[in-house]
């Protein structure tokens, strides 16, 4: 890719945000969704079409399903009618949004990305909209707009940056959510989300792998670390009866770097004994139902605990990803507990009882981890990531829906010797996204995504000139996914990792073989050489 | 084109004031009958608005957290920025509504050479604080008008106002400080591309009504020299249900006293609400405990899944062929209705 097609600049917003007109450009949208997906959902409106066409083929009666839908949501959702109402425009959230950076739309700045929503539930919903139209901030819901809708509300991460700064809490994602909502029930979807949604219906996981297909990838990973460590590791499947059900991102299993999280994670499993499963009927962490609407994202994560009372596990252990814990902190539990089939957990190793998971009685892989850390439970041995120089994204959703922020930090620093954070306003709650979440990591939509991603490779870029970077770690799948692309177009020469990828590597087992390379077969730094017996272990 | 719209209807409304104020069937109308109309606006409208928020539910625990989590003992959490418990939130909403925490934050972006800056940026913050605060030590201040005897707290507040004896009668600093905070807000909506961007019509009426009923209320003050005896005797009639316009209060008072009716009408029904609004902001009223605590949705529709029943049906064979434990019996009947939960 020629490195001039991205130019980022800063440009003074022109024109008027009321004119709906939007001009589709490939590269920075997402195909419509295939309609045999939208059947497999039972979703309305399935039908051949894409974005660029001047006839979106809509429903005879759009408008009125669009309008009742706002209607219905406004009545069910206090955020949704709050947000339309107590905006005032300050603009502290203008700035904020890694897509109005990165493209310099105005209709990317989160307020105008809401107002695109908040004219039409003036002029539809409010008293002083139907009076006086346009001068009260309405507009009329034209095709128009419904296609800008699609065009703007799928060019949001739901990263809630904006949300941080917002005076009043005003979060974009709940408004693009219900925008979504609203776009899915005329059948205006794109097919990057509803294709792994529908996939992860029927089979259990977002790549369709069925699961004999489900058991080849594990057991190839099993087999692999393995090898690596000369230890017999197995990965029970469906197995009733085991204390913990083990749900991780199905990317883990078929995505390149995941893999080396999830030789990380079997590794670990393997040295502490966990008395675990891991299930092919819920074998996907992730939730594209999140990307879609509140219904759907219901529907995919049921299979959790289903899957969790019907083999019986006491409690629930999660691996590294975004926004499967958005959906497994903040609404799981609503949507599908009562948990009262499992206990709350209790780590079997360090007998911690992780009081914060009380309730849904799902635990953060990272959590699990730190805590064995903190009890010195593990051997590990740092010097076998001397190879890497670290920095840690926090991922969006783990660190502004949980604060997730110093457990994966804990792990991080004890098993690597050379770690330095990114700038202070571009971590933590304040993290830059990936660019590409919510659905949007699809390689038509490249050029929006290295747009979106350059305020987070801005900060990484920052970091390697400072301290010579050459690793960014984080939780999340997608990132994982999609950061290895962001990178080498901003700046090559940092690789993309997870955590539990650098525990892996620093990780001495018992009874393991003399290692000389880590997970990704590359060989440790000369002085680390004679750490298979390593005798000294770095506890934190 | 906004902006000239809300000057002019401010305009408006002030002109309407003086006016009236000038003749004595506009002097009953605006001071005897308005004020009440305005209150029964503000007061209905307000719970109005209200309620349609708390009426709808908070079906999902959606805080936004910013800070470290609560999980173990020892990793210190962020209590107030990412608040587990109910004080927590006390102090988080708190920090909000008094201190403009979330707004504290802002920074600003620059791009140049190629490269993102993120600098500091007080500005807003600090002129939305003073202007907010400067607003309220004002509207105590009135109620010398309304009350009799005059509350020892509002005599406090005058004399801490009026702090540095400047001129006669003593310049209140609230007034110097609530003009230039909302000029400041007005200037950056012209002069920020990105703000004037955005900005409607309701945005730049706030502010010109904001200005213009200080503007009429310092100049009653430091230049035509109102009686406050007078409009004291107004204020105390309105307040007993026995209104009675006195003479003498001249037009500047009345344009004052139409304004601030149109600000009360006008409150309920506009972005001027996030007053109330942001008290039930679900993104920062609620505790981050909704993996300790289940969040209840009163709402919680069923929904079509894809049971395990369904699923093993499907695969069954394969499931089998990969040696993968099966759960239902051979020759089962059809276990594949779709189960609603």
């Amino acid at each position: 890719m020629p490195e001039t097609l991205v130019q980022i600049e800063q440009k003074a917003p022109r024109g008027d945000w009321r004119d709906p007109h939007v001009e589709f450009r490939k590269g920075s949208i997402c195909y419509s969704a295939a309609a045999k997906n939208l059947g497999a959902l039972s979703l309305p409106n399935p039908r051949a079409w894409q974005p660029m066409d001047a006839d979106w083929k809509l429903p005879p009666d759009w408008k009125r399903i669009v309008l009742d839908g706002m209607k219905e949501r406004l009545k069910k959702y206090r955020s949704f009618r709050l947000f339309m109402d107590i905006c005032v425009r300050c603009g502290a959230c203008a700035d904020k949004c890694h897509f109005y950076l990165g493209s310099a739309d105005p209709k990317n700045m989160p307020v105008v990305r809401a107002e695109l929503m908040r004219s039409i539930y003036r002029r539809y919903f409010t008293l002083t909209g139907r009076l006086f139209g346009s001068l009260a901030g309405g507009r009329e819901l034209t095709e128009d707009v419904i296609k800008e809708w699609f065009y703007y509300f799928y060019q949001c991460t739901e990263c809630r940056r904006c949300s941080v700064f917002c005076p009043y809490g005003i979060d974009t994602a709940e408004i693009t959510m219900m925008g979504r909502e609203l776009l899915n029930l005329i059948g205006c979807n794109t097919n990057w989300v509803l294709e792994p949604a529908a996939n992860c219906f029927r089979t259990g996981n977002h790549l369709g792998i069925q699961p004999h297909g489900f058991k080849d990838s594990i057991d190839f990973a099993a087999e692999e670390a393995s090898e690596i460590t000369g230890l017999d590791i197995e990965v029970p499947i469906n197995r009733k009866g085991a204390e913990v059900l083990f749900v991780m991102p199905s990317a883990d299993y078929f995505g390149t770097p995941h893999y080396y999280t999830l030789l990380g994670y079997l590794m670990l499993f393997r040295e502490i004994g966990l008395d675990y499963t891991v299930s092919a009927y819920a074998s996907e962490g992730g939730n594209f139902g999140l990307f879609s609407s509140h219904e759907m994202m219901k529907r995919l994560n049921a299979k959790i605990y289903d899957e969790a009372r019907r083999l019986r596990v006491k409690w629930i252990l999660g691996g590294e990803c975004g926004h499967m814990w958005r959906v497994l902190h903040q609404y799981m539990d609503t949507m599908n507990g009562p948990a009262d089939f499992l206990e709350v957990p209790v780590s079997p190793i360090t007998g911690t009882v992780f009081e914060n998971a009380r309730s849904t009685r799902a635990v953060h892989i990272c959590e699990f981890t730190a805590d064995l850390i903190h009890h010195g439970t593990l051997k590990l041995d740092p010097r076998r990531n001397d190879h890497w120089i670290a920095t840690y994204h926090d991922s969006c959703n783990p660190a502004r829906a949980m604060g997730l922020l110093e457990e994966p930090r804990t792990i991080l620093k004890s098993v690597c010797r050379n770690f330095h954070e990114m700038p202070e306003n571009t971590i933590r709650e304040q993290t830059f996204c990936c660019g590409s979440g919510a659905g949007l990591g699809t390689d038509e939509n490249l050029e929006m995504r290295l747009r979106g991603g350059f305020p987070r490779a801005n900060a990484v870029k920052y970091v390697k000139e400072k301290h010579g970077v050459n690793l960014l770690t984080c939780i999340c799948a997608i990132d994982k996914a999609t950061l290895p692309t962001l990178l080498e177009y901003w700046v090559p020469g940092v690789e993309v990792a997870g955590v539990h990828e650098l525990l892996g590597n620093a990780l001495v087992m018992t009874g393991e073989k003399e290692r000389v390379a880590d997970l990704r077969g590359e060989l440790f730094a000369p002085e680390a050489h004679s750490v298979g017996s390593a005798s000294e272990a770095s506890h934190a | 084109m906004n902006e000239i719209y809300a000057l002019l209807v401010v305009l408006a409304i002030a002109a309407a004031g003086l006016a009236g104020g000038q003749m004595s069937f506009g002097r009953i109308a605006l001071a005897e009958v308005i004020p009440y109309a305005a209150a029964i606006l503000f007061l209905a409208g307000f719970c109005w608005r209200i309620m349609r928020w708390a009426w709808a539910p908070v079906p999902f625990h959606i805080p936004v957290t910013c800070g470290q989590q609560k999980s173990f003992r020892w990793i210190r959490a962020a209590k107030i920025d990412n608040p587990s418990t109910q004080w927590g939130v006390l102090a988080r909403m708190a920090a909000e509504i008094l201190l403009f925490r979330s707004l504290f934050r802002n920074s600003r972006a620059q791009i140049g050479g190629g490269r993102l800056i993120l600098s500091e940026s007080g500005a807003l913050w600090l002129s939305a604080l003073a202007f907010h605060w400067a607003l309220l030590l004002i509207l105590l201040r009135h109620l010398r008008l309304f009350l009799e005897p005059v509350p020892a707290f509002v005599n406090a507040l005058e004399r801490l106002d009026s702090f540095f004896q400047l001129g006669a009668p003593p310049l209140y600093l609230s007034d110097v400080v609530v003009i230039a905070a909302l000029g400041y807000l007005l200037i950056r909506r012209f002069r920020d591309p990105a703000v004037r961007f955005i900005s409607l019509f309701t945005d730049y009426f706030g502010l010109f009504l904001l200005l213009a009923i200080s503007v009429t209320g310092v100049l009653m003050r430091y230049f035509t020299r109102i009686d406050v005896l007078n409009v004291k005797e107004l204020a105390l009639g309105l307040a007993a249900m026995r209104p009675q316009a006195p003479q003498g209060l001249g037009p500047i008072f009345f344009a004052h006293l139409l304004l601030v009716c149109a600000l009360a009408s006008y409150l309920p029904f506009s972005k001027l609400m996030h007053m109330g609004g942001i008290f039930l902001s679900p993104t920062r009223n609620l505790a981050n405990n909704s993996r300790s605590r289940r969040h209840i949705n009163p709402w919680n529709h069923p929904v079509k899944t894809h049971t395990y029943p369904e699923w093993e049906k499907e695969f069954r064979e394969k499931l089998q062929s990969a040696g993968i434990p099966v759960e239902i019996a051979e020759g089962a009947g059809d276990a594949g209705n779709a189960r609603t939960n």
